[in-house]
C-alpha cells in the first residue's frame, strides 16, 4: 500500500495547477487577475498542506524514491513564499506591458512543482524527473514574451547549455547505477561505503553529477548562462530564475552530494573548493564592469553562490546548515533586489540600468533606504541578515581548519562591496536622470517595504532562522 | 540604603536629561527648577547618607547594582563603595554643586545656551559622583571619562569663540595622554589581577609588589609601582600638575560657574580622590610616592609664582587653584592622605568662594575680566568684597580660618615625612605660602582697592550682584571660615577616614603630628611659635601691600629689572611654546609625512587606486569570455568537466 499523505503537498499543487489552467482557458483578458488570485490561493492551499502533514522525522514513500522530512518541509515553505513573492512583484509590470497571460503563473506553479519534487527525492530518478519539469517551465518563461528577440535568444542558450547539464548529470546518474545497481539515495551511500565502493568508475560518475549541481547553482565555470539569461530574460521571470530555483539547487546538491555521496566527501570537496574560488572571483570581478543592474545581479549571484558551497566544502552538519541559512537569505535578497527593479519600471522603460537608481533618494527616500538595505545585506554590512550569512559560513571553514580559503572569501566579499556601494553611491550622491514618480500599486510596495525590511529584522534577529536550519538538517 | 545611593547618582542625571532633551519645552525657568532641585534631592540624600556613616556608624557599603558584562574572568559591573571617604566627598560635591546651580541663575541669565548649559552642570554632577561612588575601576573609569567629556563641552561652551574652541581642545588633548596613562595602570591591573574590583585589587597589593614587569628591555620594575605612576599620570591630567597643567588657565575661557564647579572645586580633585582611594596600593610602593610627591612640590611652587604676573582675575584664580592642587598631591605623596582629602575639602568651599566671587565682579563689570580695569570696588560690591576676603584669607591660611589647619597640617606632615625628595617638598610648601599671600592680596588689592580705574560708563552702572549671585557666596562663605576649626581632629588624627584609607606605620606623618595636637585652639597658638608659615604668608600680604597700594610704581619697575625671569613667568616657562612648537609641530609634522608617503602614496595610490585600477582591469578582460556565442558557453562547460574528470584521475 502507498503512502500519499507525504506527498500530499505535491498532489494537491499539481491538482490546483490542472484547475488554474482550465479555468484561465476560458477567462477573457480582463478577468485575468482571476488567474492571479486563484494562483496565490493554490500557493495558500499547498503551504497549508505542507504544514498540515510536517513531519519531524523522514518518511519515504512510493517504494523509497520520495521522502518528507523536516528540511524539505522548510525548503518548500520558503519557495512557496518565494513564488508568491514573484506573482505579487510582478502583476503589475506584466499588466503595463501587455504579459499578463495565464501562462506565467502556470509555468510559475509548475517549476515550483519542480522544486518541490526535487527536494523531496529519495532516488537519483526523483531526482532528475523534478529538475526537467522546473528546467522546462523555466526554459518557456525565459521565451515567454514573443516578442522579444533577445528573450528568444537567451532561452534558446539556456535550453542548449541546460539540455547539456542534463545530459551530463543523466550520464553520472546512469555510471553510479551501473556502479551500486541502485538509484535509490539510501542504498547507494551504503553500498559506495563499502572498501571498493568509490572506484574510478564512480569518481568519473560524480564528476558528472558535480558538473550538473555546478550547472544548477551557476557556478564558474557552468554559469555562462547566467548573465545572458538574468539579462535577457523579461524581469519577472530573472525574479523567478534568480529566487526559488536556487533551493532547488541547494537540495540537489544536499540530496546527492550529501546524502548519496557522503563518504565521497574528500573526493567532492576538492572539485568544490576550485568551483567556490573561481565562483567569488569571477562573480566579484565581473560584476564591478557591468552597467546593467540585472547582468551586476547575474554575476552577483555567481558569487553568493561560492559562498554557498563554502558550507558543502566545510561538510559538517554546521555547515551544511550555515549553506542553508545562506541560501534561504539569498533567496529573501534576491526577492527584494529583482523587486526594486520591477518597482521603479513603468511602462516603456525598464529600470535594469545602474544609472536608473541615480537619486532615487530625491525621488522616494523610502525606497532608497529599502534598496539601501539590499545591497548592503548582500555586501555583507552587519546587521543586515546577508553579514550573519557570510559569518556563518565562514565561520564553518574556519572550523574545518580551511583558513586560507576563509581569509580569501572575505577578500572577496570586500571586492564586491564596491559593486554593491556603487548603487548607493548612485541613489544618495548623484541627481536624478529621471524624474517620473514610482508606478507601482500600494500592495507591491507594502510586499517589497516588508521583505526589505526582513532583511533587516532577521539580520538583528537572527536566531530564529538559525536554530530552525540547525534542526532540520 | 541602595535606592539611596541610586537615588544621589541617578537625580542628576535625570535633571540633566530633562533640561537637556526638553530645554525648549520646559523653558528657562523650568530647566533651572528641574536641576536645581535634582541636585539638591541629590545633596539632602547624601547628608543622610554622611549622617547614617559618620554619626550613626554605619558599616561601609560595597555591592553591585547592576552587572554589565562578563568577559572570561572579568566582570564589568557598576557598584558603590560608600565609607567616610565617599560620604565626605558626595557632600562636598553636592553642595558646592548646589550654590553654583543657585549662582548661575543670575551669571548666564541673558545667555541663549540656558538650557543646555543647566543640562551639562548637571550631569557634571552625576559623572563626578559616579567617579566618587565607584567600587570598582571600571566605572572610575567611566567618571573620569564622563568628567572629562562635560568639562570639554563647558569649556567651549560659548563655541562660536575661537579662543575657547582652542581651550577646550587642549583640555581635551592634555587630558589624554593623562588618560592614557590611567589606562593603562587599570591594564596593569587587571593583567595582574585579574579583577576591577577595588577590595580585590587592594587585597593584592603586596603580591602585585613582589610580581616584576619588564618595562624596558632589560629593566625589571616592581608591577605596584609602574601601575600606580601610570595611574597618577592619569591624576596628573586631571588634577593638572606639571607638566599636564597647561590645560587648566586656559579652561578658564568657560563661564564662570564652571570655573568654579569643575576647574576648582570639583573634578580637577578626581586626581587627588583617585590617589587617596588608591592609598592601599600606593603605600607599598616608594618610588611611586616619591614621585607623586615631587611633582606636586614642583606644582604648588612654580605655578603659584605664575599667579603673580597675571593680569587677567580669573586666570590668577586658576594658577592659584593649580598651586593648591600641587599642595593636595604633596600631601598624598607624604603619606598624609587624609590632609590632601582635607585640603581638598577647604579647598573646594574657598576656592569655589573665590571664583564666584570673581564671577560676580566679572558681572559687574559686564564681562571686564582684566584687573587693571579695576580697582576701588570695595564700596560699590560690599557683600562680594567681604566673602572675597574670607575666601582670600582662608586661602594664605589666616589663623583660625579652614585653609589655614588644613594647610599647616599639610606642611606639617611634609616636615615629618621621610620620604625621598621630602626635604625639597617641605622647602617648596613653605615658600609656597609666602607666593600664596602675594598673589592672592595682590588679587584684593587691585579689585576691590586702590584707585577707580574703571571706565565712566561701567561705573555708572556699577551695583553689587543680584541675590541669587550673591547667596552662594555667603552659603561658601561659611564653611570657608569654619569647617577647619571643627573638622580637623576628627577627619585628621582621628579615625574618620580608617575604613577608606590605608597608611603604613613607618609613613604615618599624621600620626606624628596628631601627637602634639591638643585641640584646634592650641593647633593656632601653636602655629604662631613653632611655625614659619604664618610669618611667611603674613610676609607676602605685606610685600602685596606695599606693591600694590603703597607704591604701585614698584612692580613695573621690578619687572624691567629682572626682565629675564619676568618674560620667563609671563610666558609661562614656555610650556605652552614646547608644546605647540616641538610637540605638536614635530607630531604634525611626522603626520604630514605619513600622510603624503605612507597615506597618498602607497595606501592610496598603489594599494587602494591600484588594486581597483587593477580589479578594473581584471574585470574588463574577464568580461570578454562572456561573447555571447553559444558554443563559447558550451566549450567552457566541456573543459571544466574534463578538467574537474582529470584532476579526479590525477589525484588519485
Amino acid at each position: 500500500m502507498i503512502d500519499y499523505y507525504p506527498a500530499a503537498a505535491e498532489i494537491f499543487l499539481a491538482t490546483a495547477i490542472c484547475v488554474v489552467l482550465l479555468v484561465d482557458v476560458f477567462l477573457r483578458d480582463e478577468q485575468r487577475m482571476i488567474t492571479y488570485w486563484l494562483s496565490l490561493a493554490a500557493l495558500l492551499g499547498t503551504a497549508a498542506c505542507s504544514a498540515l502533514f510536517f513531519v519531524d522525522e523522514p518518511v519515504t514513500t512510493f517504494f523509497g524514491s520520495f521522502v518528507a522530512d523536516a528540511a524539505s518541509g522548510v525548503l518548500k515553505l520558503v519557495a512557496y513564499v518565494a513564488v508568491a513573492l514573484v506573482f505579487v512583484y510582478s502583476r503589475d509590470y506584466l499588466a503595463r506591458r501587455n504579459l499578463f497571460k495565464g501562462e506565467f503563473f502556470i509555468l510559475g506553479l509548475f517549476g515550483l512543482l519542480g522544486i518541490m519534487v526535487m527536494v523531496s527525492a529519495h532516488s537519483l530518478l526523483t531526482i532528475y524527473l523534478g529538475l526537467e519539469l522546473l528546467s522546462l517551465s523555466l526554459y518557456a518563461l525565459v521565451a515567454f514574451n514573443r516578442e522579444s528577440a533577445t528573450a528568444a535568444e537567451s532561452a534558446m542558450k539556456f535550453f542548449v547549455l541546460g539540455a547539456i547539464a542534463s545530459g551530463t548529470l543523466l550520464y553520472g546518474i546512469s555510471l553510479l547505477y551501473g556502479v551500486t545497481g541502485t538509484l535509490e539515495i539510501g542504498t547507494l551511500a551504503e553500498r559506495l561505503s563499502g572498501p571498493d565502493g568509490m572506484g574510478i568508475p564512480a569518481l568519473v560518475g560524480l564528476a558528472f553529477i558535480v558538473v550538473g549541481v555546478a550547472f544548477k547553482f551557476g557556478a564558474v565555470p557552468f554559469h555562462m548562462w547566467v548573465p545572458d539569461v538574468y539579462q535577457g530574460a523579461p524581469t519577472p521571470v530573472t525574479l523567478y530564475i534568480g529566487s526559488a530555483p536556487k533551493i532547488a539547487a541547494f537540495a540537489l546538491a544536499w540530496r546527492v552530494l550529501v546524502e548519496g555521496l557522503g563518504d565521497a566527501h574528500a573526493s567532492w570537496q576538492g572539485m568544490l573548493i576550485v568551483l567556490s574560488i573561481l565562483s567569488l572571483a569571477i562573480g566579484n570581478i565581473v560584476a564591478i564592469a557591468q552597467t546593467n543592474l540585472k547582468r551586476m545581479l547575474a554575476y552577483s549571484t555567481i558569487s553568493h553562490v561560492g559562498f554557498i558551497l563554502m558550507g558543502f566544502i566545510a561538510g559538517s552538519d554546521d555547515a551544511l546548515s550555515a549553506a542553508l541559512f545562506y541560501t534561504v537569505s539569498y533567496v529573501i535578497m534576491a526577492a527584494a533586489a529583482f523587486g526594486m527593479i520591477l518597482l521603479l519600471s513603468r511602462e516603456g522603460f525598464e529600470a535594469e540600468q545602474l544609472e536608473d537608481f541615480k537619486g532615487l533618494n530625491a525621488r522616494s527616500p523610502w525606497f532608497a533606504f529599502v534598496m539601501l538595505m539590499i545591497m548592503f545585506s548582500m555586501a555583507g554590512v552587519p546587521p543586515f541578515i546577508g553579514f550573519y550569512a557570510k559569518l556563518l559560513v565562514l565561520g564553518s571553514l574556519i572550523d574545518a581548519g580551511l583558513v586560507w580559503f576563509a581569509v580569501l572569501g572575505v577578500l572577496m566579499a570586500v571586492v564586491g562591496a564596491f559593486y554593491y556601494l556603487r548603487v548607493v553611491w548612485y541613489m544618495y550622491f548623484d541627481d536624478p536622470l529621471d524624474e517620473a514618480p514610482i508606478a507601482a500599486p500600494g500592495g507591491m510596495r507594502v510586499v517589497l517595504s516588508v521583505n526589505g525590511l526582513g532583511l533587516l529584522v532577521l539580520g538583528v534577529f537572527p536566531g530564529y532562522l538559525l536554530e530552525l536550519c540547525m534542526r532540520v538538517l | 540604603m541602595e535606592s539611596i545611593y541610586l537615588g544621589i547618582v541617578i537625580a542628576p542625571l535625570a535633571a540633566a536629561i530633562v533640561a537637556g532633551l526638553f530645554g525648549r519645552t520646559i523653558g528657562r525657568a523650568g530647566a533651572h527648577w528641574v536641576t536645581i532641585v535634582g541636585v539638591a534631592i541629590s545633596f539632602a540624600l547624601s547628608l543622610v547618607v554622611l549622617k547614617d556613616i559618620v554619626i550613626d556608624g554605619a558599616a561601609v557599603f560595597n555591592g553591585t547594582v547592576y552587572q554589565w558584562a562578563v568577559i572570561g574572568d572579568i566582570r564589568m559591573e557598576i557598584g558603590f563603595l560608600v565609607d567616610h571617604l565617599t560620604a565626605l566627598m558626595i557632600t562636598v560635591v553636592n553642595f558646592v554643586s548646589l550654590a553654583v546651580h543657585v549662582y548661575t541663575i543670575g551669571y548666564m541669565r541673558d545667555d541663549p545656551g540656558y538650557q543646555r548649559f543647566f543640562s551639562y552642570i548637571s550631569l557634571f554632577t552625576f559623572a563626578m559622583l559616579m567617579l566618587v561612588m565607584s567600587n570598582n575601576f571600571l566605572q572610575l573609569f567611566f567618571g573620569w571619562e564622563a568628567v572629562g567629556v562635560v568639562s570639554y563641552l563647558l569649556i567651549g561652551f560659548w563655541f562660536k569663540r575661537p579662543t575657547a574652541i582652542f581651550a577646550n581642545l587642549k583640555a581635551f588633548l592634555v587630558n589624554r595622554v593623562g588618560d592614557f596613562g590611567f589606562l593603562l595602570g587599570i591594564a596593569a591591573i587587571v593583567l595582574h589581577t585579574g579583577s576591577l574590583d577595588y577590595a580585590t585589587v587592594f587585597g593584592r597589593a603586596e603580591l602585585l609588589d613582589a610580581e616584576s614587569i619588564e618595562v624596558l628591555a632589560g629593566r625589571q620594575w616592581s608591577v605596584l609601582t609602574v601601575a600606580c605612576i601610570c595611574l597618577f599620570i592619569g591624576a596628573m591630567g586631571k588634577s593638572a600638575q606639571v607638566p599636564l597643567h597647561v590645560w587648566l588657565p586656559d579652561s578658564m575661557e568657560g563661564p564662570t560657574p564652571i570655573s568654579a564647579l569643575i576647574h576648582a572645586a570639583t573634578m580637577v580633585t578626581a586626581g587627588i580622590f583617585m590617589v587617596a582611594r588608591m592609598s592601599p596600593l600606593f603605600e607599598y610602593s616608594e618610588a611611586a610616592l616619591s614621585v607623586v610627591l615631587i611633582i606636586g612640590a614642583t606644582t604648588a611652587f612654580l605655578t603659584g609664582l605664575l599667579g603673580i604676573v597675571q593680569n587677567d582675575i580669573k586666570r590668577v584664580v586658576a594658577y592659584s587653584t593649580l598651586s593648591q592642587l600641587g599642595y593636595m598631591t604633596v600631601a598624598l605623596g607624604a603619606s598624609a592622605y587624609a590632609a590632601g582629602i582635607f585640603h581638598l575639602m577647604t579647598h573646594a568651599f574657598f576656592k569655589a568662594l573665590l571664583f564666584l566671587a570673581a564671577g560676580s565682579v566679572i558681572i559687574a563689570l559686564h564681562h571686564e575680566q582684566d584687573m587693571r580695569r579695576m580697582g576701588g570696588l570695595r564700596k560699590y560690591m560690599p557683600i562680594t568684597y567681604w566673602t572675597a576676603l574670607i575666601g582670600t584669607l582662608a586661602l594664605v591660611g589666616f589663623p583660625g580660618m579652614s585653609g589655614f589647619f588644613s594647610k599647616d597640617a599639610l606642611i606639617e606632615a611634609v616636615h615629618a615625612s621621610t620620604t625621598f625628595g621630602a626635604g625639597f617638598a617641605y622647602w617648596c610648601v613653605l615658600l609656597g605660602v609666602f607666593v600664596t599671600a602675594l598673589y592672592s592680596f595682590r588679587l584684593l588689592f587691585l579689585v576691590f582697592h586702590g584707585e577707580e580705574r574703571l571706565d565712566s560708563e561701567a561705573r555708572a552702572h556699577l551695583h553689587e550682584s543680584p541675590a541669587v549671585v550673591w547667596a552662594p557666596l555667603v552659603a561658601l562663605a561659611v564653611p570657608s571660615v569654619f569647617i577647619g576649626w571643627f573638622t580637623i581632629e576628627p577627619l585628621l588624627f582621628g579615625e574618620f577616614f580608617a575604613d577608606s584609607m590605608l597608611v603604613l606605620e613607618e609613613h604615618d606623618v599624621l600620626h606624628e603630628v596628631g601627637e602634639e595636637f591638643e585641640g584646634s585652639a592650641a593647633f593656632v597658638l601653636h602655629a604662631f611659635t613653632a611655625s614659619a608659615a604664618i610669618w611667611l604668608a603674613l610676609a607676602g600680604a605685606i610685600v602685596a601691600w606695599v606693591l600694590y597700594l603703597l607704591r604701585p610704581e614698584l612692580p613695573g619697575r621690578i619687572a624691567r629689572r629682572f626682565a629675564p625671569a619676568h618674560r620667563l613667568l609671563v610666558n609661562k616657562y614656555y610650556f605652552d611654546w614646547f608644546n605647540e612648537n616641538v610637540l605638536a609641530g614635530a607630531t604634525r609634522g611626522l603626520g604630514r609625512l605619513l600622510w603624503s608617503v605612507g597615506d597618498r602614496t602607497v595606501i592610496d595610490g598603489a594599494i587602494v587606486n591600484g588594486s581597483a585600477r587593477g580589479v578594473a582591469a581584471l574585470s574588463a578582460i574577464v568580461r570578454r569570455v562572456q561573447s555571447g556565442y553559444l558554443y563559447h558557453y558550451a566549450f567552457a562547460m566541456v573543459i571544466g568537466l574534463a578538467a574537474l574528470i582529470g584532476w579526479l584521475i590525477l589525484r588519485g
